[in-house]
């Protein structure tokens, strides 16, 4: 199950653990990705808060944690080739996934659909 | 209108006409004037070296204590005439004030007086250490001593601390001035307010110093939210940075009532001195309220800006903040003798927050500085004001019918005129403009900012341009902005005639190459 | 006035142009109170080219010219021949009147000198990157223990005993308002510094180490146990050098393990001018570093023709973008001064810097050997490269070099003006001998040395 927030990330759920990301519309705002600043394997990030930095040529945006939880594993592959947030923002271009300390802060996210409405309505 | 160009070249001429853009390719990749240059790195040599120097001898005793260099530092050399040839060449592709019209908002691109660089080489200038005895460099210190004075009675402030290297570090100099001194009678605050049309350096030069960073509103008009701001005032707010005049180019009018509310909460006003060429002769900070502002030497008093610094950033004082100043300061004594109040001046020193520098500031610049007020004089500086704000209202006024000007109903500008790019179509933009001025002739203005206009335009002639100069210019600035108000493909290809056409800045900051490395390393 | 090129009538047809009837209209929302009836009180008018320049004149006259007598100052500036080319490059309008090369495509002239200058340092400090540059030295210093403490995420810096002392009290100043920690120390008066000691300093919560190299005393040796202590504990080593020109004779800071390399490139081009401007340069040995590193950095790119081009770069690291979030609130480097190092580097190359240093040794070892011979007098160096330290057998070394100078002489610098009110500093006195430096002024210096030792025994 796909969730999005009003921040432009998604989070992927399966089991208890989530993989988190930014959207297609997000990566076309920021333009030609030349960085992304990944949290450590280990860190706790709380909902709302900052876990990570994209970067284009002219900006720096932080992205924020969709839900509280623990880093577990992040997307190596985005260091030699930032490149995959413009090309694959929503598969390969992943940032990080992380556990789920609360289940039920997934509830207050957007599905698919509802995300739809919601950048159309930008 | 007269044609933009009288030496012989017609705007109506086809490119293929000029002679310039067609023609067949060269073997050398030059184009007549036009030289191509290659890296350092690629013609020098290791064994060779533009300097005579004795060989050397690898038998000398030496006390090097066995760590004597064993590896090849990597380094190449080339002969003198080469040298020459190849930064000459360099030199060549750059755009600099000697060469055109600068235009570039808030960095103030005047002319550089050529006596400001000949006095700062006088060898009793250029040629003395600066921890010499000081009864060996009465001179010197006499030069730091009457900039200052210069400064205080400019500004109408009391104090000042000349030692802040460039605008920034006089920024930081002030902001910890007034922490020490919230700190000095124990009211630990935590807020410094910033206009959201501040530059970036504010906000990093308060969260520097450990503070919490707080927007304040702009009106529509382009100043300051003064009910905003009052309402924000209270007891955790230090202090409020505010640029004055502002980065859209006007004065703030309630400036006075914003400094007599932030003190009257306890609270200091930083004014960002980096637009002090609108008012220099002609408005003195202190008589607004100020309590610190910095001086970008560089700026009104036209040390060379040498392709990115060095700068120099004296502050200002009020008389609550001027004994925080950082060390060292020049006094004088009964005598007459100059001397440093550096760190062993225990009592002189006072509740100084401490040192920003090894030695005294920026003398090299210091001497020009000095030398182009004493140039100028008092009355000479109210003209460079009184000329810097008349040729940017001109721009204003010649461009706003067919360039959005957001502010132009506020009022006249100070010594910039904002524009932005409400108007354009097809997908140009305020960078297309910008690229397109380069063919032109001119080095752009400042774009994107302030970010509260959107595409910002900022113009800044300065004084030292003549009629027939800024004539042309709006000629020019017209003609692309008519391209760009006209969808005009072409546009977004521009610059066509620079050394360099649009650079990469993508694959540069994805794959960042920073230094040479052999192609087969 | 020779600035200025309206005149009158342009004035008259820009205010019409304009709609206002003067000039003093257009300052019409200056507050009343601030208004002026005139130009500022108490400063003079206006003047001429040859009586501004006959007033600064007599201002230089009153100093004494360090290339007039015999010179022996250091700590931190030296003076170095610099060949005339250099200074003739740098008056070229195009670099002198240039801005920040922030239109790239009108800029190659000032990217390429900075991307070949990045390449200089990075080599000579034994280091993969370096950046622009920055104010100088000292602000340099501060700028690597910030870069440290945002690497290790640690508070905590270890300064050596032996490091300048003013870049010291720039980092305790800065560090005040930071929050961070300064561990600080006084120099150990030893013929070798006391590695072991700064060594056992370090601790887990070090962020970082700083160490100068030649020290203050003008001491070298190995840095490498500090590397390996340091990075035992996590921590970075930070080493400071404040003249470049010893690069050329001793190993380089990276070789030793350095993590950040800082130091004052004035040496090289710039010249005395009594402190500034200076030329501060910052290199990281580890590539993986260079996001966290302060300042300005050009980079190579291609243009839209597929042409090698250059631009600066990374710069999202900066205030004008990140803001209260940038690495750093600097906004300029020292561009000028870069210059000047990098064209007077290329006239060197690696023969001339090598040959540079071997002349600056070969007099420094005369000159110590020379000077010990001065009743009273002990140098306390075991090991140098231009610069050693003077026991003056409990004369007063301020008083000393304020006497020096009366007779012509610039003797050095006491370390009791580094140190005041360190009792066991008073009697040291730095010497700084280089290529500018005669047989002739050792002389001069051991025989008034002598004489003035001599008579303040009196």
């Amino acid at each position: 199950m796909r969730y999005f927030t009003d921040e432009h990330e998604w989070i992927d759920v399966a089991g208890d653990v989530a993989t988190v990301g930014i959207t297609d519309y997000a990566q076309g705002q920021l333009g030609d990705i030349v960085f992304v600043e990944l949290p450590a394997v280990g860190t706790t990030v709380e909902k709302g808060k900052d876990a990570a930095v994209v970067e284009s040529v002219k900006a720096a945006s932080d992205v924020y944690a969709p839900i509280d939880g623990e880093v577990t594993e992040t997307n190596g592959a985005l260091e030699d080739d930032p490149a995959l947030v413009n090309t694959a923002p929503e598969g390969e271009g992943w940032f990080f996934k992380m556990t789920i300390a609360d289940a039920g802060q997934l509830e207050g996210l957007m599905d698919e659909a509802a995300y739809k409405d919601f950048v159309a309505s930008l | 209108m007269n044609a933009p160009n009288k030496s012989g070249w017609k705007p109506e001429m086809t490119l293929a006409e000029d002679g310039m853009h067609s023609g067949p390719a060269t073997t050398t990749g030059n184009r007549a004037l036009m030289l191509e240059e290659p890296l350092l790195f690629e013609i020098g040599r290791a064994d060779v070296t533009g300097v005579d120097l004795p060989a050397v001898d690898a038998n000398a005793p030496t006390r090097l204590g066995g760590l004597a260099r064993s590896e090849a530092i990597g380094l190449v050399g080339l002969t003198e005439p080469e040298t020459v040839r190849h930064y000459t060449r360099l030199s060549r592709q750059n755009y600099g004030i000697d060469l055109g019209f600068f235009p570039l908002g808030s960095c103030t691109m005047k002319h550089n007086p050529r006596l400001n660089e000949k006095v700062a080489r006088l060898p009793g200038f250029a040629d003395i250490h600066p921890l010499a005895p000081q009864n060996s460099v009465q001179g010197a210190l006499e030069v730091v001593a009457q900039l200052g004075e210069w400064l205080c009675k400019l500004t109408g402030m009391p104090g000042v601390a000349m030692s802040p290297k460039a605008g920034a570090h006089g920024e930081l100099c002030g902001i910890l001035a007034i922490r020490a001194a919230h700190e000095a009678r124990g009211d630990a605050r935590e807020v410094v307010l910033v206009p959201e049309s501040a530059h970036g350096t504010n906000p990093a030069t308060a969260a520097f110093a450990n503070y919490r960073v707080e927007d304040i509103p702009a009106t529509p008009e382009g100043r300051v939210d003064v009910a905003a701001l009052k309402a924000r005032l209270g007891p955790d707010v230090a202090a409020v940075m505010i640029t004055n005049p502002n980065t859209c180019g006007l004065f703030e009018k309630d400036f006075r009532e914003i400094a007599d509310a932030v003190h009257a909460a306890g609270g200091y006003v930083y004014c960002d001195g980096a637009n002090f060429n609108a008012i220099v002769g002609k408005v003195r900070p202190g008589d607004l309220g100020v309590d610190a502002m910095h001086i970008n030497l560089h700026k009104t008093f036209s040390t060379p800006h040498g392709g990115g610094g060095p700068g120099s950033g004296p502050v200002v004082f009020s008389e609550a903040l001027a004994p925080f100043a950082p060390l060292p300061f020049v006094r004088q004594d009964a005598e007459g003798t100059f001397y440093l109040v550096e760190e062993e001046n225990r009592e002189e020193r006072g509740p100084s927050f401490g040192r920003m520098t090894a030695f005294h500031g920026q003398m090299g610049m210091f001497t020009r500085a000095l030398t182009y007020m004493l140039s100028h004089g008092a009355d000479g500086l109210k003209q460079v004001a009184e000329d810097a704000v008349l040729n940017a209202n001109y721009i204003l006024r010649s461009m706003e019918d067919i360039l959005h000007a957001p502010f132009a109903a506020s009022g006249p500008c100070m010594h910039e005129a904002l524009f932005g790019d409400k108007d354009f179509t097809g997908g140009l933009s305020t960078l297309d403009v910008a690229k397109g001025l380069i063919d032109e002739g001119y080095h752009p203005m400042t774009v994107y900012f302030p970010l509260v206009v959107h595409g910002a335009m900022l113009v800044e002639p300065t004084e030292t341009e003549s009629k027939a100069a800024i004539d042309q210019f709006i000629t020019a600035f017209r003609a692309v902005v008519e391209r760009a108000l006209a969808g005009d493909e072409e546009l977004k290809q521009a610059p066509y005639y620079a050394p360099r056409r649009r650079l990469d800045e993508t694959q540069a900051a994805r794959k960042p190459v920073l230094s040479w490395q052999k192609p087969d390393d | 006035m020779r600035y200025l090129p309206l005149t009158d009538t342009d004035r008259a047809a820009m205010l019409e142009k304009i709609g206002a009837g003067s000039v003093d209209e257009l300052f019409v929302d200056v507050p009343e109170v601030a208004r002026l009836d005139g130009p500022i009180r108490g400063l003079p008018m206006h003047a001429s080219e040859m009586a501004v320049e006959r007033h600064m004149k007599s201002l230089a006259a009153k100093n004494l010219v360090a290339g007039d007598v015999p010179f022996f100052l250091g700590a931190g500036a030296y003076r170095h021949h610099v060949p005339a080319s250099v200074d003739t490059i740098i008056q070229r309008g195009e670099f002198l009147t240039a801005y920040t090369p922030y239109q790239p495509e009108i800029a190659q002239g000032t990217l390429q000198m900075l991307f070949e200058f990045q390449t200089q340092v990075a080599r000579l400090y034994g280091c993969a990157v370096a950046n622009a540059s920055l104010y100088d030295g000292s602000t340099a210093c501060w700028e690597a223990v910030a870069m440290a403490t945002r690497v290790t995420r640690r508070k905590r810096a270890v300064l050596s005993g032996a490091l300048h002392p003013h870049y010291a009290e720039v980092v305790k100043t800065m560090a005040k308002f930071t929050g961070d920690t300064i561990a600080d120390a006084m120099p150990a008066i030893t013929p070798e510094p006391d590695l072991g000691g700064l060594i056992a300093r370090i601790d887990d919560d070090t962020a970082c180490v700083v160490v100068q190299y030649p020290d203050i005393l003008g001491r070298i040796s190995d840095l490498t146990p500090v590397a390996e202590a340091a990075h035992a504990k996590g921590a970075l080593l930070v080493v400071v050098n404040t003249e470049p020109v010893a690069l050329g004779a001793i190993k380089s800071p990276g070789e030793m393990g350095a993590d950040i390399v800082v130091g004052e490139g004035q040496s090289l081009g710039v010249g005395l001018q009594f402190g500034g401007p200076y030329l501060g340069l910052f290199a990281v040995r580890d590539p993986k570093h260079v996001r966290q590193m302060p300042g300005r950095l050009c980079g190579e790119t291609t243009d839209a023709e597929g042409k090698r081009g250059f631009v600066l770069t990374l710069s999202t690291r900066e205030q004008h973008i990140r803001r209260e979030k940038a690495t750093s609130n600097i906004c300029t480097n020292s561009g000028l001064c870069a210059l000047a190092f990098s064209v007077h580097m290329t006239l060197l190359g690696e023969r001339g810097l090598r040959e540079l240093a071997a002349e600056n040794h070969r007099l420094a070892c005369l000159a110590a050997e020379r000077l010990a011979k001065v009743p009273g007098v002990e140098v306390l160096n075991n090991a140098f490269f231009n610069e050693f330290t003077l026991m003056l057998g409990g004369k007063p070394a301020r008083a000393i070099v304020r006497d020096l100078a009366d007779r012509g002489v610039l003797g050095g610098v006491s370390l009791g003006r580094l140190y005041p009110g360190v009792e066991a500093l008073e009697h040291a006195l730095l010497v700084a001998v280089t290529e500018t430096t005669t047989e002739e002024d050792i002389e001069v210096l051991a025989r008034e040395l002598e004489a003035s030792i001599k008579e303040s025994a009196q």
